[in-house]
């Protein structure tokens, strides 16, 4: 089988736009969770959320930099911001095909949980006051999934497989897992992957808020929102973002002197067949899926020094992730650093796995494993686990394994290996 | 130039993204303005915006240059 490794970085975070600036703030312990101000939060519940920073400061993000402002408004933010993550991806990887064999080997797998639900939300609206002649001919366009891969294959001129994965929150991890299989396979050279989303608005949060899945008890102190493993956790916090990676085959990097961030060794997947939003009690699904990613991979527990975990900070979802984890690494769990980067940024749902791919990748290369913030009281079946709590440590990471659990019961573990 | 002719004007500048310079009676929205196929759809709903009239898709075929829009809205136009 080919090998596959990682050679571009793209990321548009609630820590900012570049990969570079989201990892300085990331191991300074910053939090990207405020308050929502850019729709009423009145009636909802939680009223807060990780949203990009937008402008021209230092580290924002500009729309305008990736898309014409007569264009943006015919696309959902999910969309701009997967163009922003792959055009800092794409840059960053240095490949630029300059033949229509080479275009025609490059693809684009960038999924999303949801879509454009502003959008539709908007449409709906506008349907119901003023009739289906006022719905834009961009309507449709502007809120379908797989058109985040689409504009990035007519930007770039990427003609190869053009595929979006849509499973919820394990949408980043599975479509890094899914297209560097298609590079295995021969399908693709080159595969630009990952995840987008923007449901921060008032359906998103009215929606997850009816599913009691929200945090609630921090809207006055929303950086203390996000907490994993804390004994006062309450929910997740919704956010928005992208991550994009340019993957490519081993020896097609080797031969045109790219910069190789790291290898995609393992990659497991499994089923819950349990419940459409919790997880399965004994964490069975998760346990397998990481298991099939150390197979794949070909390493044992002791080998990986990091987990990124899920842990989006809900009572239930954190402990038996953590559950599942000390069940497969037994003995080894001791030495191993585990950590959820969601308490700095929270959930980017679909995107979540992506971003948290390229945090596990960048823990390999600077030898530092980002904090659990907020971490003051860990749970009781918590302890005895180095979760990072609140500052980053240093510390080499060989191979680092990152974890995304969806809705549905659908699981999904990759795992990152250095690269001499 | 009349008013009509001024409001057509500036929304295809709005909508197409284009220096005013290039917006002439003439003007293809396709050929000249690079517009697409959904470009003149939201387009003509513009119009019809702008201009509390309403565009029927036969007649929306047939807008296909500023001209025609302006002289579409000038004999179908309350305003």
């Amino acid at each position: 089988m080919r090998r596959v490794v990682v050679t571009g970085l793209g990321l548009v975070t609630p820590l900012g736009a570049g990969h570079n600036v989201n990892w300085q703030r990331l191991i300074n312990a910053e939090s990207g969770i405020r308050a929502i101000t850019s729709f009423d939060v009145s009636d909802l519940a939680s009223k807060v959320a990780g949203q990009v920073p937008r402008g021209t400061g230092d580290g924002a993000f500009n729309a305008d930099e990736h898309v014409a402002p007569k264009d943006q408004r015919k696309m959902d933010d999910f969309i701009i911001f997967a163009i922003g993550a792959a055009n800092e991806a794409v840059r960053d990887s240095g490949w630029v095909p300059q033949t229509d064999e080479e275009r025609e080997r490059t693809g684009v797998m960038v999924g999303s949980g949801i879509g454009g639900l502003p959008g539709i939300a908007e449409g709906a609206v506008t349907l119901h006051e003023r009739g289906p002649r006022r719905l834009s001919p961009f309507f449709i366009p502007g809120c379908l999934i797989n058109l985040a891969s689409g504009h990035i294959s007519i930007n770039h001129g990427f003609k190869g497989p053009n595929h979006a994965v849509v499973t919820a929150c394990s949408t980043g991890a599975h479509a890094i897992g899914d297209a560097a299989r298609l590079i295995m396979w021969g399908d693709a050279d080159v595969m630009v992957a990952g995840g987008a989303e923007s449901a921060v608005c008032r359906l998103g949060v009215g929606g997850f808020a009816a599913m009691r899945a929200l945090s609630t008890g921090f809207n006055d102190t929303p950086e203390k929102a996000s907490r994993p493993y804390d004994k006062d956790r309450d929910g997740f916090v919704i956010s928005e973002g992208a991550g994009v990676v340019v993957l490519e085959e081993l020896e097609h990097a080797r031969k045109r002197g790219a910069h190789i961030y790291a290898e995609v060794v393992g990659y497991g997947l499994s089923g819950d067949a349990y419940h459409i939003s919790a997880p399965a009690e004994d964490g069975n699904g998760g346990f397998r899926a990481m298991r099939m990613a150390l197979q794949r991979a070909g390493l044992n527990p002791e080998d990986i020094d990091y987990v990124n975990a899920h842990g989006t900070s809900t009572p239930l979802g954190d402990e038996i992730e953590l559950g599942a984890v000390r069940r497969l690494f037994g003995p080894a769990i001791e030495k191993l650093a585990m950590s959820s980067t969601k308490s700095a940024i929270g959930h980017l749902l679909g995107a979540a796995g992506a971003v948290e791919a390229i945090y596990s990748i960048k823990a390999i290369n600077h030898g530092v494993v980002p904090p659990t913030l907020n971490l003051e009281n860990p749970s009781e079946s918590c302890q005895g686990v180095n979760l990072v709590p609140r500052q980053a440590q240093e510390r080499r990471v060989r191979a680092a394994l990152s974890n995304s659990f969806g809705f549905g019961g659908t699981n999904a573990s990759l795992v990152f290996r250095e690269v001499a | 130039m009349s008013d009509i002719a001024e409001r057509v004007k500036k929304i295809v500048v709005d909508h197409l993204g284009v220096e005013e310079s290039k917006v002439t009676e003439n003007a293809s929205f396709i050929d000249d303005l690079g517009a697409d196929s959904l470009d003149t759809v939201e387009l003509v709903m513009a119009f019809e915006e702008e201009f509390g009239c309403e565009i029927p898709d036969d007649a929306a075929e047939k807008i296909l240059t500023v001209k025609d829009a302006i002289d579409f809205i000038q004999s179908n136009s309350a305003s």
